[in-house]
């Protein structure tokens, strides 16, 4: 137990220090901070003109949204980046449990997305028509805390993806956009054709959205709560196919010496 | 040395080199797609009035911009990477003759965007694809191209004085698409962010496509391209002179 533990936080810690690459404080600030900003105020604006919905709709939208990009983004950096470097046959010829091992990557990601969405939130907070109390936040923290959770769930399937396919940041962006399309971060849900509805609702941050908005409106964690559990049970159900994902690739990979292709 | 021969061959080699690459794919087909889709379904559900055409427009026009930021942005670093920087260096025409046909082909590569999110709109979307000024528009196209070439020049040779011009490039993304009125009406932004967009080529050469496109007189925009493209080109040339000076001075040509 206490080994798992130690894969868990030291490897994840390790993990993303190492494999991570947006950690440096110059590529950091510009692209997990700066550019999630220049997206919220994208957004804001183009609904403006468009005349579809206030300010406050964009900003919590495109803020949760933001949550994507660490969780995504980072899980294809963590696992491409064991391949590039050549670390990954190594790492999966250890003997460390594989649950921890993964999860605990998932981790640090996890808290990166709270910092950009919360970021993102001040800034919209500090220049843009938003408003939020502060008896407000920690229902927000909940459910930004959940869609982060659900979004690295996501980044673990993009990642299992990369022990087979060797584009792994071609899928992560992909994924990425999907989630700009299908999620009503932009467009009310009940304005897309009811198929991507319908995909949008199996998708992470869907719920997680849907929430905020209603919180950002004055409603309670109560009031919400069958949408955050819904978040987080759509967050557990991703992580379970990554696991399985990583099982299967890991066989996989070892009986066609894959592992190491690039 | 015959110029628009090296031009020529260098443009066609790096728009088929850039035609390859799956990340280009995405960034000048899929993501204009995804970008113009909800678009589309802002602007339908929005209350304003008006054509989609000047969303399809304005989308594609934000996949050009794209591939040129990352595409120009980080061309220097990639030619390093590749291990060819120093050959583009030591062959006998002028680095500004070897840099120039690939950051036009990382503009030229966009044009795909144009294409996918027109189509994109019209099968989709009932984008109308009925174009005012045909002509005009097939002159305002490589104006804007151009424009947006010589923009990524500028990028080029200023990007790779930074270590990491690749956060630079995604800082830069939004902020471009936004102050040059490419889905949003200049007007609604703050007044400060006029000057700034006149300086950047996506701004003239979303007009002139939209002038061109939606009626109306798409020849001032396209001679501003033509003055801004040459601006660059200026700007361009003596960034990477100073840049070569630099790198041979620091030996740092080969650092990848």
């Amino acid at each position: 137990m206490n080994q798992d533990l130690r894969v868990f936080f030291i490897g994840g810690y390790l993990s993303y220090k190492a494999l991570f690459n947006w950690m440096h404080p110059s590529h950091y600030i510009p692209t997990m901070l700066g550019a999630p900003v220049f997206q919220v105020l994208f957004f804001v604006y183009v609904g403006r003109f468009a005349e579809l919905q206030d300010d406050t709709f964009f900003v919590t939208g495109n803020a949760v949204q933001l949550t994507a990009m660490a969780g995504v983004y980072g899980m294809a950096m963590t696992i491409g980046g064991e391949r590039w470097t050549q670390t990954l046959s190594p790492l999966m010829a250890s003997p460390a449990n594989r649950l921890p091992l993964f999860l605990g990557r998932s981790l640090p990601l996890i808290v990166n997305g709270i910092i950009t969405s919360a970021f993102a939130f001040f800034v919209s907070w500090l220049l843009l028509d938003f408003e939020l109390s502060r008896s407000q936040l920690p229902a927000l923290a909940v459910v930004v805390a959940a869609s982060a959770f659900a979004c690295t769930s996501l980044g673990l399937v993009v990642g299992a993806i990369g022990l087979r396919g060797r584009d792994v940041f071609f899928i992560a962006n992909l994924v990425v956009f999907s989630l700009l399309l299908f999620c009503g971060v932009n467009v009310p849900l009940d304005t897309l054709p009811n198929w991507m509805e319908a995909v949008g609702r199996a998708l992470p941050l869907t719920h997680g959205i849907e929430a905020a908005r209603e919180i950002a409106a004055g409603a309670t964690l109560g009031d919400v709560s069958s949408l955050v559990w819904t978040e987080l049970a759509i967050g557990v159900a991703y992580a379970t196919v990554a696991y399985a994902l990583f099982r299967f690739f890991e066989i996989e990979g070892r009986r066609r010496a894959t592992l190491e292709t690039i | 040395m015959n110029v628009p021969r090296l031009l020529w061959v260098g443009w066609r080699f790096y728009v088929k080199n850039l035609t390859l690459s799956s990340f280009y794919i995405l960034t000048s087909v899929l993501q204009p797609i995804i970008f113009a889709s909800v678009a589309y379904f802002m602007f339908e559900a929005g209350a304003r009035e008006g054509t989609l055409l000047y969303v399809a427009l304005g989308a594609g026009m934000m996949g050009i911009w794209s591939s040129t930021l990352f595409g120009s942005g980080g061309a220097i670093q990639w030619q390093r990477w590749q291990g060819v920087l120093e050959y583009s260096i030591a062959v006998p025409p002028p680095l500004l003759l070897v840099i120039v046909p690939l950051t036009i082909a990382t503009a030229s590569i966009g044009l795909y965007s144009l294409t996918a999110t027109l189509f994109w709109g019209w099968l989709f979307f009932d984008v109308p694809l009925d174009v005012a000024h045909p002509i005009a528009f097939l002159v305002a196209l490589p104006a804007a191209v151009l424009g947006l070439g010589l923009l990524g020049l500028v990028l080029a040779s200023t990007f790779v004085l930074y270590r990491n011009a690749n956060a630079l490039s995604n800082l830069l993304e939004f902020p471009v698409w936004l102050v040059t009125g490419l889905l949003v009406s200049l007007s609604l932004l703050p007044g400060w962010v006029g000057p700034l967009s006149w300086v950047l080529a996506p701004t003239w050469g979303i007009n002139a496509l939209r002038e061109a496109a939606i009626a109306g007189n798409p020849w001032p925009e396209i001679g501003m391209c033509l003055l801004l493209s040459a601006v660059y080109l200026v700007i361009g040339h003596f960034a990477l002179r100073h840049f070569e000076r630099l790198a041979r001075e620091r030996a740092t040509l080969a650092i990848a």
